[in-house]
Parts: structure tokens; C-alpha cells; sequence
């Protein structure tokens, strides 16, 4: 790092921010200077997003002042933020699906020509913005058929436009897999270099070691360290956020495995999106499922659970049985969490009772449904998942997202399922309910039910399973277990390198135990 | 969405109960308002007619409160009302020479109804489900075949019920038990069975999820599609129930029976606090809501204060109100 460091562009100065009688930033400083990238860090609920949002003009800051190349301002909303170059990216990408890519780019600054757009001249720029991104795509398309990855480029494009000098990525990667990210990182050197200000966060540390040149490190509303990166590990940062030394993330692995077969899956084929793939599942197991997004691990386990279309066959302790809806695969001891907790998982309007009892609804109604049992399930859920909710009727769309995904695993669990397919089960929760969730995950498979965990993060897969599978394209690309599951063993897999080891899993292969 | 979740707690419960009492609010002041304007007003003539015409839209208006908590829409209630009517009128009069002009007739004929009430709601519910066409589309297609239908069975004209059988069928509509008309009963019933089933059971916290968030109940298990059609089939046999007792009424159908209903039912769901886009249904606020409108109806009948001709522009006025009030509720 440079010993003469340019002025900050963007400031924080002892802002507080309350709701209320509560208040959530307790005068936090912070500050923005052009071509570095400081990475924001803390636990959900930490303030992070508070500390983003009133430097992008979307909340106004109860106390302390906002100061813009030296000047204090007060941004009466986003848009004069974004008028002034600070633009915020959303996590939950602000994009119009129907729209064209083009079109996002220029959305309410379009290019006119007299009266009317200038197509051309929108198109071309956003032709190469695009292009200078390492994303050629068709900027004619709607922004619907793009990837997650691509969107966030049209986003960050949609910024450049804007002639952003300060950019606030709310946790960017989280939706992206290695390779992706790998591409997004290129970028914000790449901006970093025009001299672009760049607020990152994530809950993904050892990122945050590599690209930041600053951290600062929030928890509970509060200022907790200020580093240069290279002062920093991500060790330290997570030591720092949760307050106390975070001794082993993973919990130690079951050492022996049954020989049961649970579920066996042969030949199974979603259309479109898995071909023939085959495996075994044992008693007791944690099987983990890896491979970039879009290889067809989410279809592969949602065709199993009977919610798409399907062929091949599946073998429930021996025994083939058909899966044709949701139902059935419950009934079959199959439960599948879902990786998009907002839109599929849970009713956000809803309190946490109807949420969790949702699925296992059954269990709680003959004629009427006992909403007695259903508090006391609700009970029992908050008491083993430690869900933290400011009352029990509250609207579960206002819990935090650790919160929401240890009631989603409630629900899941309420079915008492022998088989548990968990779908990215940690993606953006933060490192303390990280590991509060692969302790449960690991809890139950020392009761003897088998899980299946998807993840895009490899340490997760790495530290959390016995055994993993790894796919690619729609097929299964390998499998390593035990002390071969290391990063560069899936990788090779996950991106195809390990032809030979295809071969043997081609057709009916079986695993090798 | 993200906004609400920034309300406050105290205010977001003042405006939950705002929700919650808003529509019997108004059923109240509306009821101060005939009581001062005519004395006559509370007699047992004048409120049991008011409940009694009340029950058809009502009874039919329990299903829409269904149909639109699962985040449907039903237009064809009005016309395959007429349908029914027409089509059990047919029934009855071709019935008399096999079976008589008694009362094994009018069983008959109620049955016939109840059971094409139940197919046209399947119809609906096929076409929406297996179809995979939108609930608007499909119930303004059907709401033109309904009502064309009963026009090609009148010939244009009026299908009239038998003289003797008519003489037979009256008491269902003008008939009651211990002073109460057979249709308030029947809407009474209906409606607290239909609290019951939305509060209280499976089905009704189904329909609600699946108003919610389709994806959602999908992936909690949820048949969606069965649930819808048993919805739309609801609404069917409802539909039904309200033409059983329409038909003695007046005896006869023609293109103008039932004409406009689908928006009174729909406006009287929306009015007693049921979320349109779904998700969140109140059967009790519907029954609310039906009263409402018909009280309306009735105080300007009473009173030369306005016009009865702008009894339309006053329930528009009010249907709109229900929505802003409805600003920021939970379910959608």
C-alpha cells in the first residue's frame, strides 16, 4: 500500500442512525477513499447494511454527518446520491426482468435524440461497458434470461453509467460461484485502477483478505476494528465480529459410516438440466454436492422431491419407489430445503407458527387444525434452532436471514424427515449462525438421518461432508471422499479436468465406498 | 415491501386494527344513519328483507372469498347463476309429468342445480389448472358462454318456473324457521361454516399460502392445483346454493338474472378487508361487506336524500376506500 493515501471521497463521521426508541449505529467513522476497496464486515444484524444505506442517501442519518469530498451533505434520496456518484448495488439485483440488458443500463438516463431514444448510440455503449466487463452478452436480451452472474455485471454497468465514483456492493458474490467471482474480482481491480471508491462487503472472509485494502469491522452497531488489510486474516475478522474466539467452524466428522443404502438413485434425468446421473446415499451420511451453479444440482435434487419432471428411478431402502409431487416425497421421509428461502421457503408476510408448521401441516390438523400444538411446536423449534424473533406474530420477511433460514430448517425438520436435502444452507448468513447451523446439520446425522448438503462454498464441502459428489454440465463429474475431499480435487472435477475419473463414473457406475 | 418493514411496531398495530374493525365501523355508522333517517328503518319487515336479498350475493360472496384468497378471480359467478336458474327451471318444468308437481320435484331440480354448479365450477377450475390459463381470462370467457346460454334457453325471453310449481317452491324464498327467512338462515350458516373452514382448518391456511406465494406452498407440499380446483369447485356449488333459493323468488330466469353479481360479490370481499391480490381472506368481513352494500341500497330506497340512481357511484366510492385502507396489510 502506497504510504501517501488519497482523501477520502465519501465519509462517515460519528453516524448514528436510530428506529425508534432503538438505536442501531452507535457514531461509526468510516471512510471511502478513491481506488481502494474497504471491506465492510459484521454479523448479520450488525449495522452493516444501516451504515450502507445512509451512505447511499437511502436512510437519512439520525446523528453524525455524511461528508462528500469534504463537504457534509445530506442526500435526500438514492437518486441524489447516484446524481452525486454513489451508487448502491443491491444484493437482490434492482433490474426490470422484462427489460433488455441495454435498456437496464439506461434506465432513467436513457440517450435521447431530439424526442426520441437513441438506440443505437444506448446500445453501442452498453455493447461495450458489457464488453470492457468481460461479459459479452446480447444486450438485446431481456435481463430475465441472463445469468446471476451476468446481471451483476449489467448492475455494475448500469453504475458506470452513472459515472459512479463511489460503488457499495452489498455482498456480491454471494450468488456467484469461484469462477464468477474470480471475474467480478478482475473488475474491481480493474475499477479500482480508474480510481473508483469501492465499499465491499461479504460474509465470505477469505475474499475480503484478498481484495480489501481496508477493513473495518462492525458488531452491534458498533466500531469494533479499523485495519489495513494486510493486518488482517480472516481468523482475526471473524474473532472480531462475533466477539469471541471461534474455535473449530466444523464439527468433527462422524468417523465411520453405515453400509445401509437409504436412497438410491439411478439413471435419473431432468430434462434440460441433469442427465442420467446415479448415486448412493447411506445411513447417517453427510453427502455433499458440488460443482459451479447452473450444473444441475438444484434440479437434480428438486426432480428427486417429485417438483419437476423427472425420469429414472430411485431406490428408498431397497425398495423403488415413484416420487410424483412434493407430498410423496415427504411421506417417503424426504425433505428438501430450498435455496431460495424468500421465494420458495417462506411465507414472508406470514409469523413464524404458520411458516413453520406450513409443510408438516398434517401433523397439527384432523378436522380443525390444534393451533395449541402448533405453539408448542413452535416452542420446542425456537428452544433447538435458536431462533431469535422480536415476537412470535412478527411478519417472518422482517427476521434477519439467519434467523429466517434456522425457522426454514425448523419447518424442514418438523416432517422428521430420514433423509434431509439442505440447498446452500448457509448462503448470506453470517459465520456465527454458520456455525450454529453445521453443528445442527452434523447433530443430525449422529441421530442417523442422511443429509445431503449443496453448497458453492468449498470449505463448507470441504469441512462438513464424508463424502462428495461433484457435478458439471448436468452430469455427475466425480466423487472424492474422506481425505480426498480437497479444493483442488473438486475444482479439477467441478471444471472437467479429471476426464479419466468421469469415465469410471459413467453409466451405472457404483460409488466406491 | 421493504418499506413496511421499517413501520414501527405501535403504528403498524394501529393500522392492523384499523383493518380489523374499519369495515364494521362503517357498518355501524350506517346503520345510525338509517336508524335517524327512518324510523322504520330496524322494523323486522324492513331488516328481513334487506338479509334476505342479501343472501344470494352473500352466499355466493363466501366462495369469491375463497377464490380470491387463493389469488384467483371468479367473473362467472353472475351468469352461471342465470345459467343454473335457467337450466333448473328447465329441469323442474320436464320433471312434473315423471315425478309431479310435489316436493320430489323440487328436491330434483335443487339436486340438478347443486350438481351443474359444482361442473361449471370444475369447468372453471380445469381450464385455470390443467389449462394453465389465467383465472381472469378463463371466467370472462365463461361468463359470456353462461350468459349466452341462458339467453339461447329463453329464446331471447324469459324461461318462467310452472304456475302450481311455483305455488309449491315459494316457501324457500318467502318461507322460514321460527320468523327467520330460509335465506338468511342459509346465508348465516354458510357463512360460519365458511369462518370455520378459512380459520380453522388445513384447506383454509392452504388457500392462504397459495395466495401468498404459490412457490412456496409448492415446495411446503402443498397440492396446489387440487386445492385450486377445489376452490373454484366451492364457489361452483355455492353459486348453486344461492340460485336454489334465487329461483322462487321470482320463478324465472332471463339474460338480465344475476346480472352485475360477480362485482357485488367481489366488491364485498374486497370491502370487508380480504387482500385482492390473495393471501389473506376474512369470510366475516365478507358477510360484513354484503350488508354494507345492501344497507346502502336500502337507505337510499328509504330516504329521497340522494337519488337511488347514484346508489352505483356510492358503492364505487366505497370500494375504493376499502383498498386505500387496506394499505399495508399482512398476506399479500
Amino acid at each position: 500500500m502506497p504510504t501517501e493515501r488519497p482523501t477520502p471521497i465519501l465519509e462517515a463521521r460519528g453516524v448514528t442512525k436510530s428506529f425508534g426508541p432503538i438505536e442501531v449505529l452507535h457514531g461509526v467513522d468510516f471512510a471511502l477513499r478513491p481506488g481502494e476497496v474497504h471491506a465492510l464486515v459484521g454479523e448479520n444484524g450488525a449495522g452493516k447494511s444501516t451504515l450502507m444505506k445512509c451512505l447511499a442517501g437511502y436512510q437519512p442519518v439520525s446523528g453524525g454527518e455524511i461528508v462528500l469530498k469534504g463537504e457534509p451533505v445530506s442526500f435526500p434520496d438514492s437518486e441524489a446520491a447516484e446524481k452525486a456518484g454513489v451508487v448502491l448495488i443491491h444484493q437482490e439485483f434492482n433490474l426490470a426482468e422484462q427489460l433488455s440488458a441495454e435498456e437496464n443500463v439506461f434506465l432513467g438516463r436513457e440517450l435521447k435524440r431530439g424526442f426520441f431514444l437513441d438506440r443505437k448510440a444506448m446500445r453501442a455503449r452498453a455493447e461495450s461497458l458489457l464488453r470492457e466487463l468481460a461479459t459479452p452478452v446480447d444486450t438485446r436480451l431481456p435481463v430475465s434470461r441472463l445469468s446471476v452472474s451476468q446481471k451483476q455485471m449489467v448492475e455494475i454497468a448500469k453504475a458506470l453509467v452513472r459515472e459512479a465514483r463511489v460503488l457499495i456492493m452489498d455482498e456480491p458474490t454471494a450468488v456467484l460461484t469461484g469462477r464468477e467471482a474470480e471475474v467480478l474480482f478482475d473488475q474491481i481491480e480493474r475499477l479500482k485502477a480508474d480510481g473508483v471508491a469501492i465499499l465491499y462487503t461479504s460474509h465470505k472472509l477469505d475474499e475480503i483478505a484478498r481484495i480489501a485494502d481496508e477493513v473495518t469491522v462492525l458488531r452491534d452497531g458498533s466500531l469494533v476494528a479499523n485495519a489495513p488489510a494486510a493486518e488482517m486474516n480472516p481468523n482475526r475478522m471473524a474473532e472480531l465480529m462475533v466477539g469471541r474466539e471461534l474455535s473449530d467452524l466444523f464439527p468433527e466428522k462422524l468417523a465411520d459410516r453405515s453400509p445401509d443404502v437409504v436412497l438410491s438413485v439411478r439413471g435419473f434425468s431432468v430434462p434440460g438440466y441433469v442427465e442420467t446421473a446415479s448415486f448412493d446415499l447411506h445411513r447417517g451420511e453427510i453427502l455433499g454436492f458440488a460443482g459451479l451453479v447452473g450444473a444441475g444440482r438444484t434440479e437434480l435434487m428438486e426432480g428427486i422431491m417429485g417438483l419437476r419432471p423427472a425420469s429414472g428411478t430411485i431406490g428408498r431402502n431397497g425398495e423403488t419407489v415413484r416420487i410424483r409431487d412434493p407430498k410423496e416425497a415427504t411421506r417417503r421421509g424426504l425433505a428438501y430445503l430450498t435455496e431460495d428461502r424468500k421465494g420458495r421457503g417462506l411465507l414472508l408476510k406470514y409469523g413464524l407458527r404458520e411458516n413453520l408448521t406450513l409443510l408438516g401441516l398434517d401433523r397439527f390438523s384432523g378436522i380443525f387444525v390444534d393451533e395449541k400444538a402448533e405453539e408448542e411446536a413452535l416452542d420446542a423449534a425456537i428452544r433447538r434452532f435458536d431462533i431469535r424473533a422480536g415476537s412470535r406474530t412478527m411478519a417472518v420477511g422482517n427476521l434477519s436471514g439467519g434467523n429466517q433460514q434456522k425457522l426454514l430448517l425448523a419447518k424442514t425438520m418438523l416432517v422428521e424427515p430420514e433423509i434431509v436435502i439442505l440447498d446452500e444452507p448457509t448462503r448470506g448468513i453470517d459465520i456465527g449462525t454458520k456455525q450454529q447451523i453445521y453443528a445442527f446439520i452434523n447433530e443430525l446425522a449422529r441421530e442417523g438421518r442422511s443429509v445431503i448438503v449443496i453448497s458453492s462454498e468449498m470449505t463448507e464441502v470441504i469441512g462438513l461432508c464424508d463424502r462428495v459428489i461433484v457435478m458439471r454440465s448436468g452430469r455427475i463429474a466425480g466423487e472424492v471422499s474422506g481425505a480426498e475431499i480437497t479444493e483442488e480435487a473438486i475444482v479439477r472435477r467441478a471444471m472437467g479436468l479429471e476426464a479419466k475419473q468421469r469415465m469410471e463414473m459413467a453409466g451405472e457406475a457404483v460409488h466406491v465406498g | 415491501m421493504s418499506a413496511e418493514a421499517k413501520v414501527e411496531p405501535q403504528r403498524r398495530r394501529f393500522a392492523v386494527d384499523l383493518h380489523v374493525i374499519g369495515p364494521l365501523l362503517a357498518l355501524f355508522a350506517l346503520v345510525i344513519l338509517g336508524m335517524s333517517l327512518n324510523d322504520q328503518f330496524l322494523s323486522a319487515g324492513n331488516v328481513t328483507n334487506v338479509l334476505a336479498r342479501s343472501a344470494f350475493i352473500g352466499v355466493i360472496a363466501v366462495g369469491a372469498t375463497f377464490v380470491i384468497t387463493i389469488g384467483g378471480l371468479d367473473l362467472s359467478v353472475g351468469s352461471m347463476s342465470a345459467f343454473l336458474a335457467g337450466v333448473t327451471i328447465i329441469v323442474l318444468n320436464s320433471l312434473i309429468p315423471v315425478a309431479g308437481g310435489g316436493w320430489g320435484t323440487i328436491l330434483l331440480g335443487m339436486i340438478a342445480c347443486l350438481l351443474l354448479g359444482l361442473g361449471a365450477g370444475l369447468l372453471n377450475g380445469i381450464l385455470i389448472t390443467k389449462g394453465r390459463i389465467e383465472a381472469f381470462i378463463v371466467t370472462l370467457g365463461t361468463l359470456g358462454i353462461f350468459r349466452s346460454l341462458v339467453v339461447w334457453l329463453a329464446d331471447g325471453g324469459t324461461l318462467s318456473l310452472d304456475f302450481n310449481l311455483r305455488e309449491v317452491y315459494r316457501p324457500v324464498y318467502y318461507g322460514g324457521l321460527a320468523g327467520i327467512a330460509w335465506p338468511i338462515i342459509v346465508f348465516a350458516l354458510v357463512a360460519i361454516i365458511g369462518e370455520i373452514v378459512m380459520r380453522r382448518t388445513a384447506y383454509g391456511r392452504h388457500c392462504a399460502a397459495i395466495g401468498s406465494n404459490e412457490q412456496v406452498a409448492r415446495y411446503s407440499a402443498i397440492h396446489v392445483d387440487r386445492v385450486r380446483l377445489a376452490t373454484y369447485m366451492l364457489q361452483g356449488l355455492l353459486v348453486g346454493i344461492a340460485t336454489v333459493m334465487y329461483v322462487p323468488r321470482l320463478g324465472s330466469a332471463s339474460s338480465t338474472t344475476g346480472i352485475l353479481w360477480e362485482l357485488e360479490a367481489i366488491a364485498a370481499v374486497i370491502i370487508g378487508g380480504t387482500v385482492l391480490k390473495g393471501g389473506f381472506g376474512r369470510v366475516w368481513g365478507t358477510v360484513v361487506g354484503v350488508v354494507i352494500l345492501s344497507l346502502i341500497d336500502n337507505i337510499l330506497n328509504l330516504t329521497d336524500l340522494v337519488s337511488p340512481y347514484l346508489n352505483g357511484a356510492i358503492q364505487g366510492v366505497i370500494i375504493i376506500l376499502a383498498v386505500v385502507l387496506q394499505r399495508g396489510r399482512k398476506g399479500a
